[in-house]
């Protein structure tokens, strides 16, 4: 897999199938107070967006039905696209992105904590919790009979923590198909994973869709329905974060 | 101990239909602690009311992060019960021994833990806390006394007098009653450690500046919260339990063990005994 082409989506003129909203893209400038991580920010943007706006049946009147459906941000490391979205939407007053992320007093932190921000369904910051929180959401919720689903963003490589395949084997076992996990491949894992990301997951019986992460159409249709019997692994891919890294450790791995 | 709560779970899950047991009930097994105490987490946040039981160290050492992130900072709770106290599993080998299990829950905020002494005491614990939604570990242990008491989380005087105050936690009451029979001293007890009754130990203690702890797991475990019981007065404390300073690397049994720490009668009495002098 080459980056090349995300790296072009990403610099380049929008496709087609893509659409930022200028209100979005303002307020992620007025988030990005996240100097460490800032260079994440767009790879998750695309994907915070598409299941906001087109996907997850949530909005700002409905945090606390339980039948709404939860999206766990796992990879809490890239929180100003995550704020922006929900500022965008309606879920925090744009006045919170101003006071700066992780301010004395802000309630918007380099890592997003439930307790303190309407719509964040876990606090998260700690690679390799999410998944397995996710699991435990979507049992709870299919022992109560409700239809909700429950989608968690995942990075490439938060997939190194151990925790993650102890989810995905439970998962795949239980046939937990109101669950998809979204995996943001930007080619940082240690260590790679020979085979593809998404094999990880179908080889427990997960069913496994890969898309342009940059592509709003395309993870429309990767992150919408469910019902196969099967969790659903979307590895959303997106620019390498570190190019030189990522093509020297796919040569040796070839 | 372990027979009763097993009985116990199955008569609540018939009527308590928020409760699940993340063992049985959804199959995540004794294996994958990380995924298991995730799991109740997620379970928790919709509503559920997870109770989680395996080995102490699987439960407490192995998930300690998910303990305190997929549970406390989530701001939910779970019912945690291990089974396997301190050397319990005196054969298996330090791998199946968690003495720190009490200190390392009592260090996360808003744990409540329960150490019965008894299976009716153990009964008592979980039934009322499978009822919240509070976060509440359950040490269980192989040791009980011979009878049961009220384990309704206050310090108890259990023998009268004058002289310093012997406090047991748990199990550890009828082996402190044999230790101190004879000695000028005033025991009391309680199965809840964490948080400690301060006002039930200062009122058991009543002016006397001589407390000992006996509690059958890591030495010292209770030993700030008896000094802020104790903060507007100068109060020797000698804290009996498993010992800090040392790996034990031989099996045996329990009772071995217990003599090894000095957590046996003899030991308990040698200890206590220096208050006297």
């Amino acid at each position: 897999m080459t980056t090349t082409t995300a790296d072009r989506r990403l610099s380049g003129p929008p496709r087609p199938g893509t659409s930022r909203p200028p209100e979005l893209l303002r307020l992620v400038a007025l988030a990005r107070g996240d100097e460490k991580h800032d260079p994440s920010v767009p790879s998750t943007l695309d994907v915070l967006w598409v299941l906001y706006d087109a996907v997850l049946a949530v909005s700002p009147d409905r945090v606390a039905d339980p039948d709404r459906d939860r999206f766990l941000l796992s990879k809490g490391h890239a929180p100003a696209a995550f704020y922006a979205v929900l500022a965008t939407k309606g879920f925090v007053p744009e006045s919170w992105l101003r006071d700066g992320l992780g301010a004395t007093g802000s309630r918007l932190g380099h890592h997003p904590d439930r307790v303190l921000v309407p719509g964040v369904e876990i606090g998260s910051g700690s690679l390799g919790h999410g998944l397995p929180l996710a699991v435990g959401t979507a049992l709870g919720l299919r022992a109560q009979r409700r239809d909700a689903r429950v989608v968690v963003l995942v990075g490439d490589a938060e997939l190194d923590e151990g925790s993650n395949a102890e989810a995905i084997a439970v998962a795949g076992r239980l046939g937990l198909d109101r669950l998809t996990c979204v995996v943001i491949d930007n080619d940082s894992a240690s260590h790679g994973w020979p085979g593809g990301i998404g094999s990880r997951f179908a080889v427990e019986g997960w069913e496994q869709r890969e898309v342009d992460g940059h592509d709003h159409r395309a993870l429309r249709d990767a992150l919408s329905g469910s019902g196969s019997g099967r969790p659903r692994v979307v590895v959303a891919r997106t620019v390498a974060k570190n190019p030189s890294v990522a093509t020297a450790r796919q040569e040796a791995m070839a | 101990m372990r027979n009763r709560f097993y009985d116990t779970v199955t008569d609540l899950l018939d009527t308590h239909p928020r409760l699940t047991v993340v063992l049985a009930d959804i199959g995540v097994e004794r294996l994958r602690e990380q995924a298991m105490v995730g799991v109740a987490g997620g379970l928790a946040l919709t509503g559920m009311r997870p109770v989680v039981h395996t080995y102490a160290p699987f439960l407490v050492e192995r998930a300690y992060e998910q303990v305190k992130l997929d549970l406390g900072h989530q701001d939910v709770g779970a019912l945690l019960v291990s089974t396997g106290a301190s050397h319990d599993a005196a054969e298996e080998g330090r791998t199946h021994q968690a003495p720190a299990d009490v200190a390392l829950m009592a260090a996360l905020p808003g744990w409540t833990v329960h150490a019965p002494g008894h299976p009716a005491e153990l009964e008592d614990v979980v039934r009322r806390a499978a009822a919240t939604d509070d976060r509440v570990y359950v040490r269980m242990s192989t040791r009980s006394n011979a009878t049961a008491r009220s384990a309704d989380g206050r310090v108890q005087l259990v023998r009268g007098g004058t002289g310093p105050l012997v406090l047991a936690v748990g199990p550890a009451l009828d082996d402190v009653l044999a230790a101190c029979a004879g000695l000028p001293v005033r025991v009391a007890w309680t199965a809840t450690p964490h948080p400690l009754d301060a006002a039930g130990l200062r009122a058991a203690a009543g002016d006397e500046q001589r407390v000992a702890v006996v509690e059958p797991y890591l030495a010292g475990t209770s030993a700030a919260a008896v000094a802020e019981a104790f903060a507007d007065r100068p109060v020797r404390a000698v804290h009996v339990g498993v010992r800090r300073d040392v790996e034990v690397r031989r099996y045996g049994t329990p009772a071995d063990h217990d003599a090894v720490h000095g957590l046996d009668p003899t030991g308990i009495r040698r200890r206590v005994a220096t208050l006297l002098r």
